[in-house]
C-alpha cells in the first residue's frame, strides 16, 4: 500500500498560480538576509544560477563542485540549444504551446503546475543570458535567431553555435565569481559532498572531503540546495562526465528524501558506438544529422562488405519504412529504441556490432558536398577526430547512449525535498519533464529553477528561520555524520580485494543497459535485481583502493561514487519493475501494441514514484503523487 | 593492430615533493583509444601490480570542459594542433614510440600531484573583472539591443575558451595573456559589456600581475596550442583596451 | 617597450638613409658625409633627439631585463622534455639573445665611430670636418669588423622581423586586415634595413 504524497501545488488557475505563489510567498527583509546561510552543492548552470542570484539578494552563499573550478561543471557540455517562449519568429508560439509540447513530449507524467512554470518563466532567461553576454546566434539584422528542436512544430531554440551550455554556464559562472569577488559566495573548487547532515528531518549541513588534502570538512547552513546534475554515467557508458555522479542526492535519499521516478533515463540516438572495452565515455553527435542523414543496417546479419559496397537492395532503412511520416527524424526514445531492436537481433554493424550507419551519401549527392560541409562540417570534423574516419566517404556509425536523468529527488512545487529545508534543482531534482525530455528543455529548466524559481521558494522557506542561528558544527549531529563518512573512506582502503572501482562501475553499467535501459520486462528486470545484489555484495569484500584518504585519490572518490550507484541501481530496477505500462523513455517489452509501440495506462500509473529509503536498499518505501490532468486531455503519442 | 608503448610519467607526491620520471610499459593497446583511456588502462595495470595510479584531471573528455590537460613529447595537449588531451586518440603514435608526459607548468599554477595542476588562479581572474554586472531580473527585453551578426561572431570566438591553460603552460613567458584577451574581447566586444569597459581590463591586467602570470611578447604560440584556436589578435584587442582605459584615467 | 622599440626603428631608417652617402664616389662622399656628421653633432634638435634616443636604448634595454627576468624559470616550471618551440618561431623566443647582440654592437659601435668623432683626435677634411668618413672606410676595410657588422645586422633583421609586428601589436592593433599588412611590411621593413645596412660595408669592402 502506497501512501500519496501532496506538491503543495497553490490555488488558482494555472496560468494564476506562480503570480499566486510570488504574491503570497514571504519574504525576508535585506537586513537580515545576510544572516542566513545557504549552502549550493553543484555548480552547473542551476547551481551557479542560484548560488549567483541568491547573493545577489543579500544572502551568504558557500558553492561547491568537485572539479578544479566552477565553470566546468557538466552543462557546459550542452550543444543544441535552449528553448524559450519568445515568439520571435511569430509562428503560433505561446505559453500554452510550450506547456503542452512539454508535457505531451513527456508523454504525460510530468506536473502540470510545473510544466507551465517552466514555460512562463523561459523568455526572461533569454533576456538574462543576453544581458550577460552571452553569443547566441543572430540574424544579419542583429535580431536573435532560433531554431526549431525535435518534437515540436514552432522554432523556439536559441542556440550559441554547437556550445549552447558552455557559454549560457560561462554567464552563470561570471555572475556567480562576481559575487565571490563581493565576499557573498565562497566557493568550494574540489570538494565533494559525501553526507548530509539532519536533524528532525531538516536539513542543517553538509560534510565534504577536499578532494586534495583529502580533509573532511564540517558546513552548517540554513538552508541546502543540491544542484548535482545528472546521474545516467550510472551506465558507465553514457554522455555525461566522468566525475557526474548520483551521490549527493542518493546521500540525501538515504537521509530520508524521496527519490522520484529514478529509472527513466534518456538514451540519446546519435552518439558514437562503443570501439572496445577500454572505453570511457560515449560523445553526442549533434541530432540535427538527422535531418539529412539515412539510417539504416545491412538486410543481412552476416553482410560484412563495407557500407558504401552494401547495394540498396540489400539495406533496411528501418526507420523510414516503419515510421513513414517521421521517418529518420522520429522522437529520440523510438529512434533510440529502434537502433537497440536492430542490434539486439544481430544486424548491428562495425567491429563490435554495436552500431547502425547514418548515412549522408545520398544528401551529399542531392544538395551537393558543399551544403552538407556547411551544415554539419565541424560535426564531420569532430566524428574524424575521434574515430579517424571522413563521414563524407563512408556512413558514420552511431549508437544510442545514456544521456539525461527525468528521475532524480523529488521536489514539490517549492522544489523542496520531503527534508525541510533542502531543495533540489536542476537535472538533480525529478523536474518537469515526465517520462520523457524534449530537446533543449532542460538547459532551461536547470536555469529557471536555479535564477527565476528557487530565489523566491527559498526566500519562503528562510523567513522561518531568520530568528534560528546557523546550526553549530560541533554539535552531536555533526561529529557524527563525519566519523560515519571517514569510516566509511577508510571501509574501502581496507578492503583490499582485487577488482577496482571502474570494473565494478562497468560490469553494473552493462547489467543496466540491458535489463534496465531502453527497454524493460518483467523477467529481466527480475533477473538483473538479483544480479545487482549478487555484485554489490561481492563490491563490499573485493574492492580494491590503494593510497590513503588525505590526500588526491581519484580511485577512493570512484569508489564512493559506485558505491552508491549500486544501491541506486537497484532503485532504478525496483522502479522500472514497478510501472507496469510504458510511457516515454521507460518501455515495457509487456505493454506494446501489436506495431510494437508505447502502451500508457492512464488509469493506473498517472502518478510519479516517489521512493522512500528505508534501510534496506531492496525494500524501499512508495510513495505516489498523483498526476492530476485538467488543462490537457491525455493523448497517445504517435509518430508513424 | 596491437600496439606497444612506453610512457614515461612525471610522478611527483604532492606540490612540496621534487617528483621524477617513471616508465611503464603498456602492450596490446587498440589504436582507436583515447590518450586518457590508455592512462585508465595505465592506471588499472599499476592498480593491479598495487602501485598508486596516475592522477590525472579530465571531466567530460570531449574537449569542451577544459579540465584536461598535459604536456605530451613536450607539447601541451599534444602534436595535433587546436585539440584537448582527450582528443587526441593513439593513432596518432607509432607502434614501439615512447610518449614522455608531464603536468602544464607556470609559477602561477602549482602541481598538485602528478599531472593535475592547480589552475584556480584563471578563477581568481575572472572574478577579477571578468563579467558583466547584470544581476538577475535587471535585464532588460534581449530583442532591444540589435547586435550586430559579425560582431556577435566574433564575440563568439573570444568567448569560446575552454579556460584549459594550455595557452600559459606553452608560453615561454607563462602569460595569460590569451586567455584575460579572449575575456575582454568577448566582453568589449558587445553593447552589454561597454560600461564596464574601462574597469574591467584595468582589473584583469593588474591581476594578471599579481598571480605572477608572465608578460605577453607576442610569440604566438599560445594560438597554436588552443583547443579553440583562439587568435592571437584577441591579446592585441587586450592591448588596445588596456591603453584606451589608461588615457581615459 | 613597443614605443622605445619603434622610435628604434625610425631611428634606423634616418642612420641609414645618412649612410647612404657613403656610397657616393668618393670625393663627393667624403665631403657630403663629414658634413653631414658635423651637421647632426651641431644641431640643437638632433641634440635632443640624440638624447631620446640614448634614452630609448636604456628604456628598451630595462624593460628588455624586467621582461627576462620576470619570466624567468624556476625549476619547478621548467620543463623536463619540452617541444614547445614547434609553436613560434625562434627569433620570437630568442628576442633577448639577439637584443644582447644588437646592444654589444651599439657600444662597440659607438666606441668607433661615436666616441672617436665626439671626443677623439680626428684629421679634418678639406672643409675641416672631422673625416669620420675614412674611419668608417678603413674599418669597412676590414674582414672581421665586416663580419661582425654582419653578425649583428642579421640579428638585427631576426629582431625587427618580430618586433615590428610585434610593436604594432602591443599597441593593439587588433584588426585582423591591418594586422596581416603591418605583418608584411614588417618582413619589408626588417629586409630593406638588413640589405641597406648589410649592403653598404660590403659594397665598401669589395669595392675597395
Ligand atoms: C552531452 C550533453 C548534451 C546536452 N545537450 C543539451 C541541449 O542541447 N539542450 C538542453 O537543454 N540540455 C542538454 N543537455 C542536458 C543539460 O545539459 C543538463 O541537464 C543540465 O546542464 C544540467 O545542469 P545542472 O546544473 O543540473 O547540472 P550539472 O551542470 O551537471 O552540474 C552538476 C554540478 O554538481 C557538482 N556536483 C555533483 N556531485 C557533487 C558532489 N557529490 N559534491 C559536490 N559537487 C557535486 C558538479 O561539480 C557540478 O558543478 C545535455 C546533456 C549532455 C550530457
Ligand atoms: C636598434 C636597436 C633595436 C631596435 C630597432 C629594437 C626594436 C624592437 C621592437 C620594435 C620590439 C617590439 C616591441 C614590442 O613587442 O612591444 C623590440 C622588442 C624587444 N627588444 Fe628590441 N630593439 C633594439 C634593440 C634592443 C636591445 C639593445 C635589446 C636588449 C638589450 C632589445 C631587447 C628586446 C627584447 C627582449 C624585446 C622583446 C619584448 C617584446 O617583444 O615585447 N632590443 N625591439
Ligand atoms: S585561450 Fe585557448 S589555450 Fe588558453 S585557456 Fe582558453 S582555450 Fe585553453
Ligand atoms: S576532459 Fe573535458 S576538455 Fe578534456
Amino acid at each position: 500500500m502506497a501512501n500519496f504524497i501532496a506538491a503543495k501545488i497553490p490555488e488558482g488557475p494555472l496560468e494564476k498560480k506562480w503570480q499566486n505563489y510570488k504574491d503570497q510567498a514571504k519574504l525576508v527583509s535585506p537586513n537580515n538576509r545576510k544572516k542566513l546561510e545557504v549552502i549550493v552543492i553543484g555548480t552547473g548552470l542551476s547551481g551557479a544560477s542560484a548560488a549567483a542570484s541568491l547573493a545577489e539578494m543579500g544572502y551568504q552563499v558557500k558553492s561547491f563542485c568537485f572539479q578544479d573550478s566552477p565553470r566546468r561543471a557538466h552543462s557546459v557540455a550542452a550543444q543544441g540549444g535552449v528553448n524559450a517562449m519568445k515568439n520571435y519568429k511569430n509562428d503560433g508560439d505561446s505559453v500554452q504551446r510550450m506547456f503542452f509540447d512539454t508535457l505531451k513530449g513527456g508523454d504525460f507524467r510530468a506536473r502540470e503546475a510545473n510544466t507551465y512554470r517552466l514555460a512562463q518563466c523561459s523568455a526572461a532567461l533569454i533576456d538574462q543570458a543576453v544581458a550577460q553576454g552571452v553569443p547566441f546566434a543572430r540574424e544579419y539584422s542583429g535580431y536573435l535567431s532560433n531554431r526549431s528542436f525535435g518534437g515540436v512544430q514552432v522554432s523556439r531554440t536559441f542556440y550559441a553555435r554547437g556550445q549552447t551550455g558552455q557559454q549560457l554556464l560561462l554567464g552563470a559562472y561570471q555572475a556567480l565569481l562576481r559575487q565571490q569577488a563581493k565576499g557573498k559566495v565562497k566557493i568550494f573548487n574540489r570538494h565533494e559532498m559525501l553526507e548530509l547532515v539532519c536533524e528532525n528531518n531538516t536539513a542543517k549541513g553538509i560534510i565534504t572531503r577536499n578532494l586534495v588534502s583529502g580533509k573532511i570538512e564540517r558546513h552548517a547552513a540554513h538552508a541546502v540546495i543540491i544542484a548535482s546534475g545528472g546521474f545516467g554515467k550510472i551506465y558507465y557508458l553514457s554522455t555525461l562526465a566522468m566525475g557526474c555522479n548520483a551521490s549527493a542526492i542518493w546521500r540525501a535519499h538515504k537521509k530520508g528524501a524521496l527519490m522520484a521516478n529514478p529509472s527513466w533515463t534518456q538514451f540519446h540516438p546519435t552518439s558514437l558506438p562503443q570501439s572496445g572495452s577500454y572505453q570511457s565515455k560515449l560523445t553526442l553527435m549533434s541530432e540535427s544529422l538527422r535531418n539529412d542523414g539515412r539510417i539504416w543496417v545491412p538486410k543481412n546479419k552476416k553482410d560484412a562488405r563495407n557500407p558504401n559496397e552494401i547495394p540498396e537492395s540489400d539495406r533496411d532503412y528501418y526507420l523510414e519504412r516503419k515510421y513513414p511520416s517521421y521517418g529518420n527524424l522520429a522522437p529520440r526514445d523510438i529512434a533510440s529504441r529502434a537502433a537497440k531492436e536492430q542490434i539486439d537481433n544481430g544486424f548491428g554493424v562495425g567491429e563490435l556490432k554495436n552500431a547502425v550507419y547514418l548515412d549522408f551519401a545520398k544528401a551529399i549527392k542531392d544538395l551537393g558536398k558543399t551544403t552538407i560541409q556547411k551544415r554539419y562540417g565541424n560535426l564531420f570534423d569532430m566524428y574524424e577526430k575521434i574515430t579517424g574516419i571522413n563521414a563524407f566517404k563512408e556512413p558514420m556509425k552511431i549508437s544510442p547512449s545514456a544521456h539525461f536523468s527525468m528521475g532524480g529527488l523529488w521536489v514539490d512545487y517549492d522544489l523542496q525535498t520531503s527534508i525541510a529545508g533542502l531543495f533540489a534543482i536542476g537535472e538533480a531534482n525529478f523536474s518537469d519533464h515526465g517520462a520523457n525530455r524534449l530537446g533543449a528543455n532542460s538547459l532551461l529548466q536547470a536555469c529557471v529553477d536555479g535564477y527565476y524559481i528557487l530565489p523566491y521558494t527559498l526566500q519562503n522557506y528562510l523567513a522561518t528561520q531568520i530568528d534560528k542561528p546557523k546550526p553549530a558544527t560541533h554539535s552531536q549531529t555533526f561529529i557524527d555524520a563525519e566519523e560515519r563518512v571517514k569510516t566509511q573512506l577508510q571501509t574501502y582502503l581496507n578492503t583490499n580485494g582485487t577488482k577496482t572501482p571502474d570494473e565494478y562501475h562497468k560490469e553494473l553499467g552493462k547489467l543496466l543497459y540491458d535489463y534496465c535501459g531502453l527497454s524493460r520486462s518483467r523477467k529481466g528486470l527480475t533477473f538483473v535485481i538479483k544480479e545487482i545484489q549478487r555484485l554489490r555484495e561481492e563490491f563490499k569484500t573485493n574492492l580494491l583502493v590503494l593510497g590513503d584518504t588525505n590526500q588526491i585519490n581519484s580511485e577512493l572518490e570512484k569508489a564512493g561514487r559506485i558505491a552508491d550507484y549500486f544501491e541506486l541501481a537497484e532503485l532504478m530496477c525496483l522502479d522500472a519493475l514497478n510501472r507496469e505500462e510504458s510511457c516515454g523513455t521507460h518501455f515495457r517489452e509487456e505493454y506494446q501494441s501489436d506495431e510494437g509501440e508505447a502502451v500508457r495506462n492512464d488509469n493506473d500509473y498517472a502518478y510519479t514514484a516517489a521512493w522512500e529509503w528505508t534501510g534496506n536498499p531492496s525494500q524501499p518505501e512508495l510513495h505516489k503523487e498523483k498526476l492530476v490532468f485538467k488543462n490537457v486531455s491525455l493523448s497517445t503519442r504517435s509518430y508513424i | 593492430m596491437p600496439m606497444k608503448l612506453q610512457l614515461k610519467i612525471w610522478r611527483q607526491k604532492n606540490s612540496d615533493d621534487l617528483g621524477k620520471f617513471n616508465t611503464y610499459e603498456l602492450k596490446d593497446l587498440n589504436p582507436a583509444m583515447s590518450f586518457l583511456e590508455m592512462l585508465d588502462t595505465l592506471n588499472l595495470q599499476l592498480i593491479k601490480n598495487k602501485e598508486e595510479p596516475v592522477e590525472f584531471d579530465h571531466d567530460c573528455r570531449e574537449g569542451i570542459c577544459g579540465q584536461c590537460g598535459v604536456m605530451i613529447n613536450g607539447i601541451a595537449h599534444g602534436e595535433p594542433k587546436n585539440i584537448t588531451t582527450c582528443q587526441l586518440h593513439l593513432r596518432e603514435f607509432k607502434d614501439g614510440d615512447t610518449i614522455v608526459i608531464e603536468p602544464f607548468r607556470a609559477k602561477a599554477f602549482p602541481v598538485l600531484k602528478d599531472l593535475k595542476v592547480d589552475r584556480s588562479a584563471f578563477d581568481t581572474l575572472i572574478a577579477s573583472g571578468g563579467y558583466i554586472g547584470v544581476e538577475t531580473g535587471q535585464a532588460p527585453e534581449a530583442n532591444t539591443t540589435p547586435i550586430p551578426q559579425e560582431i556577435a561572431e566574433q564575440a563568439f570566438d573570444a568567448a569560446a575558451c575552454i579556460g584549459c591553460g594550455a595557452c600559459v603552460a606553452t608560453c615561454k613567458n607563462e602569460s595569460a595573456a590569451l586567455f584575460v584577451g579572449a575575456k575582454i574581447s568577448h566582453l568589449a566586444s558587445l553593447p552589454q559589456g561597454k560600461a564596464e569597459r574601462e574597469k574591467r581590463v584595468l582589473n584583469m591586467v593588474n591581476r594578471m600581475d599579481e598571480l605572477k602570470f608572465g608578460h605577453c611578447t607576442n610569440t604566438e604560440a599560445c594560438q597554436v596550442e588552443c583547443p579553440q584556436d583562439i587568435s592571437v589578435l584577441h591579446i592585441a584587442k587586450l592591448n588596445y583596451e588596456y591603453l584606451r582605459a589608461k588615457f581615459k584615467k | 617597450m613597443a614605443i622605445t622599440g619603434l622610435f628604434l626603428c625610425l631611428f634606423l631608417v634616418i642612420h641609414l638613409l645618412g649612410n647612404f652617402q657613403l656610397l657616393l664616389p668618393e670625393d663627393e662622399a667624403q665631403l657630403q658625409y663629414n658634413a653631414y656628421s658635423a651637421f647632426l653633432s651641431g644641431n640643437i634638435l638632433v641634440k635632443i633627439i640624440a638624447y631620446v634616443l640614448y634614452i630609448s636604448i636604456i628604456l628598451h634595454s630595462i624593460d628588455a631585463i624586467y621582461l627576462s627576468f620576470k619570466s624567468r624559470k624556476s625549476k619547478k616550471t621548467r620543463y623536463r622534455y619540452d617541444a614547445r618551440k614547434r609553436a613560434s618561431k625562434w627569433y620570437s623566443r630568442q628576442m633577448m639573445l639577439l637584443g644582447v647582440i644588437l646592444f654589444a654592437f651599439l657600444v662597440i659601435h659607438f666606441y668607433d665611430f661615436w666616441y672617436p668623432f665626439k671626443f677623439g683626435e680626428l684629421p679634418l677634411d678639406q672643409q675641416g670636418n672631422k673625416d669620420l668618413y675614412q674611419l668608417v672606410i678603413a674599418s669597412f676595410q676590414n674582414i672581421g669588423y665586416v663580419g661582425w657588422y654582419s653578425v649583428a645586422i642579421l640579428a638585427l633583421f631576426f629582431h625587427l622581423l618580430h618586433g615590428f609586428f610585434s610593436a604594432f601589436r602591443s599597441l593593439g592593433l587588433y584588426h585582423p586586415y591591418y594586422a596581416q599588412i603591418i605583418k608584411l611590411i614588417g618582413v619589408i621593413f626588417s629586409l630593406l634595413m638588413c640589405i641597406g645596412y648589410l649592403g653598404i660595408p660590403i659594397y665598401i669592402f669589395i669595392s675597395s
